[in-house]
């Protein structure tokens, strides 16, 4: 088992027609993701390498059965691409666009309320189900088929933790990205209780950064009782206060969101929290007894 | 992206957000013409990018068109050294001349984004003045909050609710409503990230004015406002930084020895937190990006090479899409073409690493190459003592 995608998600790329979106959901398909469908508007009828592009993602949904959505289209149009995938009753929304505007997201989350989709990101790689289905940008190669469940706000950071995770001989079951942002989608909590509520997930990575409390928030469901092993990383324990370090969420405002403070409440939470991310896969091993 | 003050005041201002009358300067001798415009008495006010300005020197009170002279005279030209601007101070190229009012009371009024509501949040207390962090730490209370939809604005109630917790009646209360609605459209309609008007001005007439302004955008909105971006102030920016912009480089300025060059956000501040626990201090925070080219590369070598703290160079890459061997053929290129000095220490992970080791290993160049990161970390702090 994993969370939210596997063998039976069927994927329409919102902007497969663009250079990002035609790269990426090439290599997602020879992944074995079911990449069924293709939306541009204006682009309908056409076909990416054999995929089929349609105007809207309603006629996709229609004609392809597509329930998840992965999105490549640049920030001003983005909002509006995640609005109309949900619109169209897709249950999974994956967007990989960095750059919204903060107040384009604040109106897709009041969108989304009302609706029955789930968005990960913006600004993220993407999830990943090791050996069912991969949305996203992620370098498939690094990840196994296994139990570790990861969830993160960095991109790059993930694929360190993956790769040291793999070679120790932990696979992963789902590794969700979930954004650099300051408005997102899914949050840490969304992904620790799916993972929580895995049977086939074993243990989780959580990598956080500095900004926001969502790392706080996170510790606070790990210690009303989780029944798993988390180790976490948070990023910029060094980063100076008032500067935004790259993520536009990274970031420490009026002395709040210090890794500092993320660390004490994680640690507190009962989380092994380790220094340096070189420690993150070593420290998951240590923790079930694969050292 | 920052502004200064005075520009902060004139968007406000279109918005219906009541500022005192005001003009900017450059040089001393036209303070005169303006101080008498706003008939004598008036306060000079240093523009720089950074709070803390009062009690660094950077504003002061002239009664008549002599004073105003003066002041400004003693602070153009001045380094304005505040808690907010380092040990090197700001040089001070501008000053708002504005005329002097009389207070009765000192509000407090902002606008932030709360992230865990994912919507902004206006902010209101009755300590004027004071750092807002301040108040949160000493007096919780005192700070009355406000959630709002930025389409649909701050309702009349929500003003109303921050009006009465404030304790404001007749024309003020009047004069606050219409103020805070003001703030509100401005923020949602300039994407601002965040604004302060601290102190907010209650004159004994009741009136009510934004006495001190600051605001900050979403970069990622810069976009749809052209007229914002031309308001970016280069000298208040730290020249690397400004170096880095233009080839799109994320490059952080910080005060630590060892540069860094890392393709990520997250593993670039992961660097930086494992070269501090070797006992090292990074020189920046550096992102390449994930579409790290041989350009790129070269370009953002430069830009780190250039800062004279800079004792050794740590490259940090996991290849994803990014492929080892590209990285490692820009870093040779790169190393060569400038002639690097330093030691740099080369840590390469991911798609076609060992590729990438052979083009580092065969270049002749003396490269120190690392298998892991606190390999890495431990190996560039030694090199850079």
């Amino acid at each position: 088992m994993a969370i939210w995608v596997d063998e039976r998600t069927r994927v329409v790329v919102q902007g497969l027609t663009g250079k990002e979106g035609q790269f990426h959901a090439a290599r997602c398909r020879e992944y074995g993701t079911k990449i069924v469908a293709g939306m541009t508007p204006g682009k309908g009828g056409s076909s990416v390498d054999g995929t089929p592009v349609f105007n809207t993602v309603a006629e996709a949904r229609q004609a392809t059965g597509c329930n998840a959505s992965l999105i490549f289209v640049p920030p001003p149009m983005a909002a509006d691409a995640i609005m109309e995938a949900a619109d169209a009753g897709i249950e999974l929304i994956v967007c990989i666009t960095e750059g919204i505007p903060v107040r384009d997201m604040i109106a897709v989350k009041r969108v989304l309320a009302g609706t029955e989709s789930r968005l990960i990101g913006p600004n993220c790689p993407g999830i990943i189900s090791p050996g069912k289905a991969k949305l996203g940008i992620m370098p498939a190669h690094i990840h196994r088929e296994g139990t570790i469940g990861v969830v993160s706000r960095s991109g790059t950071l993930t694929y360190e933790a993956v790769d040291q995770l793999t070679k120790l001989g932990l696979g992963q079951s789902t590794g969700v990205g979930i954004g650099g942002d300051p408005v997102s989608g899914t949050s840490f909590v969304d992904v620790l209780r799916a993972f929580r509520d895995d049977p086939a997930t074993e243990g989780v990575v959580m990598i956080g950064e500095i900004g926001g409390s969502a790392e706080e928030d996170a510790a606070d469901l790990v210690a009303a009782g989780f029944g798993k092993p988390v180790v976490a990383f948070i990023a910029g324990q060094t980063a100076p206060p008032g500067r935004r370090m790259g993520h536009a969420g990274a970031i420490i405002a009026g002395g709040k969101g210090t890794a500092r403070e993320k660390m004490e409440a994680l640690t507190a939470a009962g989380i092994h929290v380790v220094a340096t991310p070189a420690e993150i896969g070593v420290t998951m091993a240590k923790v079930l007894g694969r050292a | 992206m920052k502004i200064h003050e005075y520009q902060a005041k004139q968007i406000l201002a279109r918005f219906g957000v009541a500022v005192p009358r005001g003009e900017l300067i450059t040089e001393a001798p036209q303070a005169r013409a303006v101080a008498e415009r706003l008939d004598g008495k008036v306060v000079v006010k240093a523009q720089v990018h950074a709070g803390g300005r009062g009690k660094a020197g950077g504003v002061k009170l002239a009664s008549d068109p002599d004073e105003a002279v003066e002041a400004a005279s003693r602070i153009l030209g001045m380094r304005l050294i505040s808690k907010q601007t380092g040990p090197q101070g700001r040089l001070v190229r501008r000053v708002l001349v504005e005329e002097a009012l009389a207070i009765a009371r000192e509000l407090y009024l902002g606008v932030v984004l709360d992230r865990n509501v994912g919507l902004p949040v206006m902010m209101a207390s009755a300590f004027g003045g004071m750092e807002i962090e301040e108040v949160a730490a000493e007096h919780p209370e005192a700070i009355l909050k406000e959630h709002f939809d930025p389409q649909a604005g701050l309702q009349a109630f929500q003003a109303r609710k921050l009006a009465f917790g404030l304790g404001l009646t007749g024309r003020t209360f009047m004069g606050f409503m219409r103020l805070a609605s003001a703030l509100a459209r401005a923020c949602a309609e300039a994407d601002a990230s965040l604004a302060e008007i601290n102190p907010l001005l209650v004159t004994p007439d009741g009136d009510v004015l934004a006495l001190d302004a600051k605001m900050t955008f979403d970069d990622n909105a810069l976009f749809r406002h052209p007229e914002i971006v031309e308001m970016r102030d280069l000298d208040e920016e730290d020249p690397y930084e400004v170096e880095a912009s233009k080839f799109d480089l994320n490059y952080i300025k910080l005060d630590g020895s060892i540069g860094c060059m890392v393709n990520g956000a997250g593993l670039a501040m992961g660097t930086m937190d494992i070269i501090k626990h070797h006992g090292g201090a990074p020189a920046n925070f550096l992102d390449v990006g994930g579409g790290a080219s041989q350009q790129r590369v070269e370009n953002a070598f430069r830009i780190l090479l250039s800062d004279p703290e800079v004792k050794a160079v740590l490259i940090n890459i996991f290849g994803g899409i990014v492929r080892c061997d590209m990285i490692a053929a820009g870093v040779v290129a790169a190393a060569r073409n400038l002639h690097v000095q330093v030691p740099i220490v080369v840590r390469l992970q991911g798609t076609n690493v060992e590729e990438g080791k052979r083009i580092l290993a065969e270049s002749g160049l003396a490269l120190l190459t690392a298998d892991t990161m606190a390999e890495a970390a431990s190996k560039v702090v030694a090199a850079a003592r």
